[in-house]
């Protein structure tokens, strides 16, 4: 079975060796399979297309400065309010003369920074909170999961809305109020892998080792339950990034210079029957970003966790 | 957990009756969740850095009066003292005065709950009759152009700024093409003829015969409606598609075939109706999740709603208001998941 038919030198090579039956050492096993991974997701168009979209954004907000024709901060009242396709300024100007397009590439960063920051700090709230629940059982286990009922029994956005009023407007504290709205569900799914984890053979073996809970929930749980979170955020980013940008829209996320998404539409409003092009270009750019999270992550989905299809 | 003491006594009697311990169980978790929602809502009035005493007496109040309410308010009372009383409030209907307009907070969401009521409700009417053909239609014809097509809407629904939808609906239908009223509930000559019954536009102006004025707030309720049906649509149809893909699989359905039933009579007849029990709950839940959506539609469409009304008092800093609206939400969101849950529990005998 180990011999694989000749496919020639150089990439062929490599290729044999990835997708090789009798890996010779674990490291060989582990980049096998990831590869049998990306070829899986390589065949899912809308999912490459998704990704695509993605590193498109990621490489935007890297260069915004080299990329972006103007200041996005600078105003030229003289220069207000221009169409679309006017001479240096290919999707116009707003109200004030900056740039739109140069405000919109540089509010992708205060995009991918809200999203990265609550995509990194929900699940890992979650995921503390489902496994300590999950492994401890018992009393911990019902007052976490009642907490995390709780929290999941409100409507986030106005959950989010009722902290930001708390703490006060700005980027931060939307993050903040979006991920105390948003880690509950990780919390559900960790725990749920938890207690399938926890009564497993492995686990009484690396426990009669000596392990303590500490180490068998850092080492040996939550490595298990990453894939299934991983599924789930980027399921989530575009709910993230929809909310920030109703926070944004509501004058509650990035204050005002900022040329963050949201705040851009919420500033267009005003003139939208008249300059429809000043709301609309940065809805279409959310949209987008948006959307190819959800392709993505379907796509994902299809790879990391084939058990759920449809409707988890 | 008030609820608890009840039942010991009772289980050294015998074995107890099945359907008392889930109404104690239910029962409890209603009351712990509720008293949770409360106790967040309490937190977060904490932690806010406004002063209630200063949004009171206004800054030039001297110590004494200061003091005065700060006592009145019951500030000087331990944290936990604080808390019951304010549930104590919350109970009793009282959720404080709006600093904004010196009226009962209670008064003002009462005002305005209907409003969003009835744009929700149209909502839901809408996603049910589009979503549940689509999402049927998607799974018996699975693969096909409408399965692609409800699968187009799910993802388009996902992945759009409700607010901006709402922009752009207005900008095409009502600034370009004008079909539809604008924002607001009715155009501005129609304004206070019909008198206050329910709070309900549409139901109001039809109980008094006023035909015009309903028509009137149908073309200004139409947009705001059909771009929240559109969102509960996505979700209906995709919930609808999976149960429907995971009846016709099971065996019965092959043999209502065998048996020479036409499509239609299998699928409406046989399969539809085995998921109407799940499909109530994802009903009562989008339902639930468009009173929140209404919030960012609300502002689009100048809604006076509790939307509107929350933002409003938000952005003025009125956080009676404020907390106020998101009990009421996240109470009326409690509410809806426990009716659903208890469908599922008395229409599904599995669940027993």
């Amino acid at each position: 079975m180990t011999a694989l038919p000749e496919h020639g030198r150089g990439r062929g090579g490599w290729r044999d060796w990835l997708l090789s039956d009798a890996p010779a050492s674990r490291g060989q096993a582990r980049a096998a399979a990831a590869w049998q991974g990306w070829l899986n997701f390589r065949s899912n168009t809308l999912a490459m297309i998704g990704l695509g979209i993605l590193l498109g954004l990621l490489a935007v907000a890297a260069l915004a400065p080299w990329l972006a024709p103007y200041d996005p901060f600078v105003q030229d009242l003289g220069n207000r309010l221009q169409p679309p396709g006017t001479p240096g300024h290919p999707l116009g100007t707003d109200s004030l003369g900056r740039d739109i397009l140069s405000r919109l590439i540089h509010g992708s960063r205060i995009t991918l920074y809200i999203v990265a920051l609550v995509a990194l700090i929900a699940p890992l709230a979650g995921l503390l909170v489902g496994t300590v629940a999950g492994y401890a059982g018992g009393w911990v286990d019902t007052i976490l999961m009642r907490i995390t009922d709780i929290f999941l029994a409100f409507p986030r956005l106005v959950l989010a809305l009722a902290f930001v009023a708390a703490l006060g407007a700005g980027i931060e504290n939307a993050v903040i109020a979006i991920s105390l709205t948003a880690w509950p569900p990780y919390a559900r799914i960790a725990r749920a892998e938890t207690l399938t984890i926890r009564s497993s053979d492995y686990i009484s073996a690396v426990r009669l080792q000596g392990a303590g809970p500490i180490r068998i929930i850092t080492k040996h749980i939550w490595p298990l339950c990453i894939s299934s979170l991983i599924v789930r955020v980027t399921l989530d980013m575009a709910g993230i990034i929809l909310a920030a940008a109703g926070l944004g829209f509501l004058g509650l996320g990035a204050q005002p210079p900022s040329p963050e998404w949201g705040a851009m539409i919420a500033e267009g409003r005003r003139f939208i029957l008249d300059h429809w092009y000043v709301a609309t270009v940065p809805g279409l750019a959310i949209f987008t970003v948006s959307l190819a999270f959800n392709l993505l992550g379907d796509g994902l989905r299809d790879v990391l966790d084939p058990k759920s299809g449809e409707g988890g | 957990m008030t609820t608890a003491p009840d039942t010991p006594p009772r289980a050294r009697r015998g074995p107890i009756a099945p359907w008392f311990t889930t109404t104690v169980g239910t029962l409890t978790s209603i009351a712990v969740t509720m008293l949770g929602l409360l106790f967040v809502t309490f937190f977060i009035g904490r932690v806010m850095p406004i002063d209630p005493v200063l949004a009171i007496v206004g800054e030039r109040a001297s110590q004494s009066t200061y003091d005065q309410v700060y006592r009145q308010l019951g500030l000087d009372q331990p944290l936990i003292v604080q808390f019951a009383y304010y549930i104590w409030d919350v109970v009793r209907g009282d959720f404080g005065v709006s600093t904004l307009n010196a009226r009962p907070v209670l008064e003002d969401i009462a005002r305005v709950f209907p409003a969003t009521l009835e744009l929700a409700t149209l909502g839901v009417i809408v996603g049910v009759v589009f979503g549940i053909p689509l999402g049927v239609a998607s799974a018996v014809k699975q693969g096909t152009w409408i399965d692609h097509l409800a699968r187009v809407v799910g993802l388009v629904g996902y992945s759009m700024p409700i607010f901006w939808l709402g922009m752009m609906g207005l900008l095409v239908f009502y600034g370009i093409l004008g079909w539809v009223g604008g924002p607001g509930r009715l155009g501005i000559f129609y304004q206070g003829i019909v008198p206050d019954r329910t709070g309900m536009i549409l139901v109001d102006s039809a109980l008094a015969g006023e035909w015009e004025i309903l028509g009137n707030a149908f073309s200004h309720i139409v947009l705001p409606a059909s771009l929240l049906g559109y969102f509960s649509m996505a979700y209906i149809s995709r919930m609808t598609r999976s149960f429907m893909l995971e009846q016709l699989s099971a065996e019965y359905v092959t043999t209502a075939r065998v048996k020479g039933l036409s499509e239609w009579a299998v699928v409406w007849g046989h399969a539809f109706r085995n998921i109407r029990v799940q499909l109530i709950t994802v009903i009562a839940l989008s339902y639930a999740n468009l009173l929140e959506g209404s919030v960012l539609t609300e502002i689009i469409f100048a809604w006076p709603g509790i939307g509107s009304y929350i933002t409003t008092a938000l952005l003025a800093a009125d956080m009676n208001a404020v907390l106020g609206g998101t009990v009421v939400i996240g109470l009326v969101f409690i509410c809806l998941n426990i009716f659903s849950d208890l469908l599922y529990r008395v229409f599904d005998p599995r669940a027993k």
